[in-house]
């Protein structure tokens, strides 16, 4: 029983430390737990595979600096399938710090696909305030809406924008999230114009946007770091992943302090169900 | 281990950061302090090399005088901090509110509500065993007892005793398990977050894995 008593009142600090041992240990001792495939991450990888000439995917980066480690490795992995593929990619977003973001992405995707050229193989554009009106810009001209890409070019004047003017030519949007901004997506881009919309979220978003898969207004869906893993696991099958996994790297850490957790919740329990025995 | 300066003082600010952990400190504050001053500074030329030049002032030096009505409507916001004509800020909210409303509400109603409401409509091929998988014909059942049940338990007009009670009870059930869901994957957020955090310490600064 005093030890039970020692546990309930336990110093928070000693958590910490035990879950910073779970996170370390991984690393340096990988197990390599598998990592299972469901279908919206598949849904996602087959949509992105099957886009035809002449149609492009539009990565709209609407998140900051704190949730960089749960999207930006998928949003890599993604960019990485679209570059491997040859599939032409328009990069944007309806956060003001989402186009840094988008500009260290391809930089640094870019190290390996090089021969990859602005304006031919993708575009960046430039943020534009409006959030869903923006969205609804896209739908009636994209080239109004954006008038020159990041950089300052004429969108008109770069090759692949040439054929691009709504979302008819862009085969799959894919909105990266920490927010509701993939929701935002749901209602104007694929409601209004029926676009195929995707999201990646952060694992807080993800519950919230399963019925959206269920109505197929999401045709694909990737969750926190574990969706992340999937599609570098998926990528990696079919197509040789050249970056660093970071997602599957990190799923070892993830599946021990999930262990951690569900080992403290119990004897916490226990402990308190005990305590409370005592006192009747 | 990296050589790139940078690398350093990131990791500098990120065990800043941790130290929190063990108990409030000078070393987090001031790193606390330098995220909010960053991010402002970074916010603010973002805002005048993204909106204000292209929107407002290269217009404006075209000649494109009609820019000068929603600027000075936007201007009114400002009349928020002098109390004899901060009633002048209403213009603008009104503006926003109903420009917003009139766009959001027919497009929410249509994407949040009635294509909601018709996922959760059973139709004869979602129960036909011929044409739907056996396993999703039991998760179109309890989708659908799901949805009726927990829209039940948000039923206040009725007392929750007897049959609507027992009904309401199921959907409590639903309502906790979804919360169970959701409190799953913000554990597997924050831990992300944690998990990012070291990657960067132990593979960016220190090198010590792949």
């Amino acid at each position: 029983m005093n030890l039970l008593n020692k546990f309930m009142n336990m110093d928070r600090r000693w958590i910490y430390l035990i879950t910073a041992i779970c996170v370390i240990i991984p690393f340096l001792i990988p197990i390599g737990l598998p990592t299972y495939t469901t279908p919206p991450a598949r849904n996602i990888y087959e949509k992105i595979d099957n886009t035809s000439d002449g149609q492009v995917v539009l990565l709209s980066f609407d998140y900051d600096a704190a949730v960089l480690p749960e999207l930006y490795p998928m949003t890599i992995t993604i960019l990485n399938h679209c570059f491997n593929r040859n599939i032409k990619v328009i990069l944007m977003s309806l956060y003001m710090q989402g186009i840094g973001i988008a500009q260290v992405a391809l930089e640094d995707v870019k190290r390996e696909f090089p021969e990859k050229k602005e304006g031919i193989d993708y575009t960046l554009l430039p943020y534009v305030p409006g959030g869903a009106l923006v969205i609804l810009g896209i739908g009636e001209d994209i080239h109004k809406t954006f008038p020159t890409d990041y950089y300052g070019t004429l969108i008109d004047s770069l090759p692949m924008m040439r054929e691009i003017r709504n979302f008819d030519q862009i085969s799959l949007a894919i909105s990266f999230s920490g927010g509701g901004v993939s929701r935002t997506w749901v209602t104007y881009a694929n409601q209004r114009y029926g676009a195929n919309v995707a999201a990646g979220v952060t694992a807080v978003m993800a519950a919230e946007n399963y019925p959206y898969l269920q109505t197929k207004q999401l045709i694909g869906m990737l969750g926190g770091l574990k969706g992340a893993a999937e599609y570098e696991n998926l990528v990696e099958k079919n197509l040789k992943l050249k970056t660093r996994k970071a997602a599957c790297i990190g799923m070892d850490a993830q599946s021990a302090v999930h262990i951690m957790m569900i080992v403290f919740i119990v004897l916490a329990n226990i402990a308190y169900f005990a305590g409370r025995r005592r006192k009747k | 281990m990296s050589h790139d300066p940078w690398v350093w003082v990131a990791a500098f600010l990120t065990l800043c950061i941790f130290s929190f952990l063990y108990k409030d400190n000078p070393f987090y504050r001031f790193a606390e302090h330098l995220l909010i001053g960053a991010t402002l500074g970074y916010a603010l030329p973002l805002v005048w090399k993204n909106i204000v030049t292209p929107k407002i002032i290269v217009p404006l030096q075209h000649h494109e005088y009609w820019l000068l009505i929603p600027l000075c409507l936007g201007l009114l916001y400002i009349a928020r901090l002098i109390p004899k004509y901060a009633w002048l800020s209403r213009w603008p909210m009104a503006f926003a509110l109903g420009t917003g409303s009139g766009i959001a509400i027919p497009l929410s109603l249509q994407a949040g509500i009635f294509k909601q409401m018709q996922g959760t409509m059973l139709t004869k091929a979602m129960l036909s065993p011929s044409i739907t998988p056996t396993v999703h014909i039991i998760g179109n059942i309890v989708m659908f007892v799901g949805v009726i049940t927990t829209l039940i338990y948000f039923y206040f007009s009725i007392k929750h005793t007897g049959t609507v009670g027992k009904v309401a009870r199921i959907g409590v059930w639903y309502i906790m398990l979804a919360f169970g869901a959701t409190f799953g994957y913000t554990v597997m957020a924050r831990v992300s977050l944690l998990i990012g955090r070291f990657q960067f310490l132990l593979h960016d600064w220190l090198g010590v894995i792949k």
